[in-house]
């Protein structure tokens, strides 16, 4: 059965957390202080490494050792990225990616 | 606060329009896979309500029913530390906004950052509702894509073994983005890496904390290097 107190709680907390981020600061700095520069700079350069952060935990079970070898992700993600480059469409690429990923590991692998 | 005219409501939409679109686009893929994991429109509804912010959101889905809190709230901050800069570079803008400030800070996402952050929209349009508005809309849209989405899921019946795929997916073209934007590419290596060695070394339930620590302590340190005194201004 799904734990839906837990999703409950994961919700509040990850909501807290995205709030916090975009109300403190202003709580703090919002009557003319000066900003730290080491907050300003953690808030532009931080992002730049969240999303390989996030590609690798979204992989995080993918099997590298045992067949496929990650292979249709591999495959997939090459097609995400050549489609992106050329198009520079999201849901274009978030579509064709997703489409063959189901496709590889429902029929091929 | 002055009534809002139609010439915002128009105003805002004509901003607005690409948004919609997309935020319909990827709340109904959102709605769709939250649906798949057990979590029907409601679902989606609320958390798009209490976290809304579609990279977060998104990340949560597996978190929803396993796992570590404190993994998921970390993880949330990492994701929204942009927000930080977003809302501090918009206090100036928002100072005489009164009563609509809680709103219009608690909502600020990327998208309606970029289009309140570049200019007071069109001449004649009353600013302040100008911003109420795009916000409103742009959340607005997200909400509907996401209750579509978990509904659309319900009626839909095939086999969506491999759509979780959709997420890394959407993730790996932001990074690519992200990367032809830059020169500087190592904070996009550092996330790979970092993140990826600690995968092998600490497991799959807690890496992404030990990650983030090493992530930041790097960052402080290679400071000078990311950034030169002196060089480019993001601003």
């Amino acid at each position: 059965m799904t734990d839906y107190r837990h999703a409950m709680i994961v919700i509040a907390v990850m909501g807290l957390a995205v709030l916090a981020t975009r109300i403190v600061p202003v709580l703090i700095f919002g009557r003319g202080e000066k900003v730290p520069e080491f907050i300003l700079y953690l808030g532009r350069v931080v992002p730049y490494t969240a999303m390989g952060l996030l590609i690798v935990y979204c992989l995080r079970d993918m099997p590298v050792l045992e067949a496929p070898h990650g292979l249709p992700e591999l495959i997939s993600l090459a097609a995400v990225t050549v489609t992106y480059l050329w198009k520079r469409n999201t849901i274009m690429s978030v579509v064709i990616g997703t489409a063959l990923y189901m496709f590889l590991v429902q029929s091929v692998f | 606060m002055k009534n809002i005219t139609r010439k915002d409501v128009l105003a805002a939409l004509h901003t607005s329009s690409p948004i919609i679109v997309t935020f319909l686009v990827l709340g109904i893929g959102y709605g769709i896979l939250m649906q798949r994991h057990g979590y029907g429109p409601l679902w989606s509804l609320l958390s798009g309500i209490i976290i809304f912010s579609g990279t977060a959101q998104f990340v949560s889905i597996t978190m929803l029913s396993s796992g570590s809190v404190i993994m998921a709230g970390l993880t949330a901050l990492m994701i929204s530390a942009r927000h930080v800069f977003f809302s501090i570079s918009m206090i100036g803008r928002y100072s005489s906004e009164g009563r609509r400030k809680p709103y219009l800070y608690y909502a600020l996402c990327d998208e309606t950052y970029a289009m309140l952050s570049k200019d007071d929209g069109p001449e004649g349009v009353n600013v302040s509702n100008y911003r109420l508005l795009v916000t409103l809309f742009d959340q607005s849209a997200w909400l509907t894509g996401s209750f579509l989405g978990g509904w659309i899921g319900t009626l839909l019946t095939f086999d969506s073994t491999g759509i979780d795929f959709a997420m890394t997916a959407l993730f790996t073209t932001v990074f690519i983005q992200q990367w032809i934007d830059n020169k500087c590419h190592l904070p996009a290596v550092l996330g790979v890496v970092a993140t990826l060695a600690c995968r092998l070394i600490f497991g799959r339930d807690i890496f992404l904390i030990p990650a983030m620590i090493i992530i930041i302590a790097v960052l402080t340190a290679a400071r000078s290097r990311i950034e030169p005194a002196g060089g480019e201004n993001h601003d």
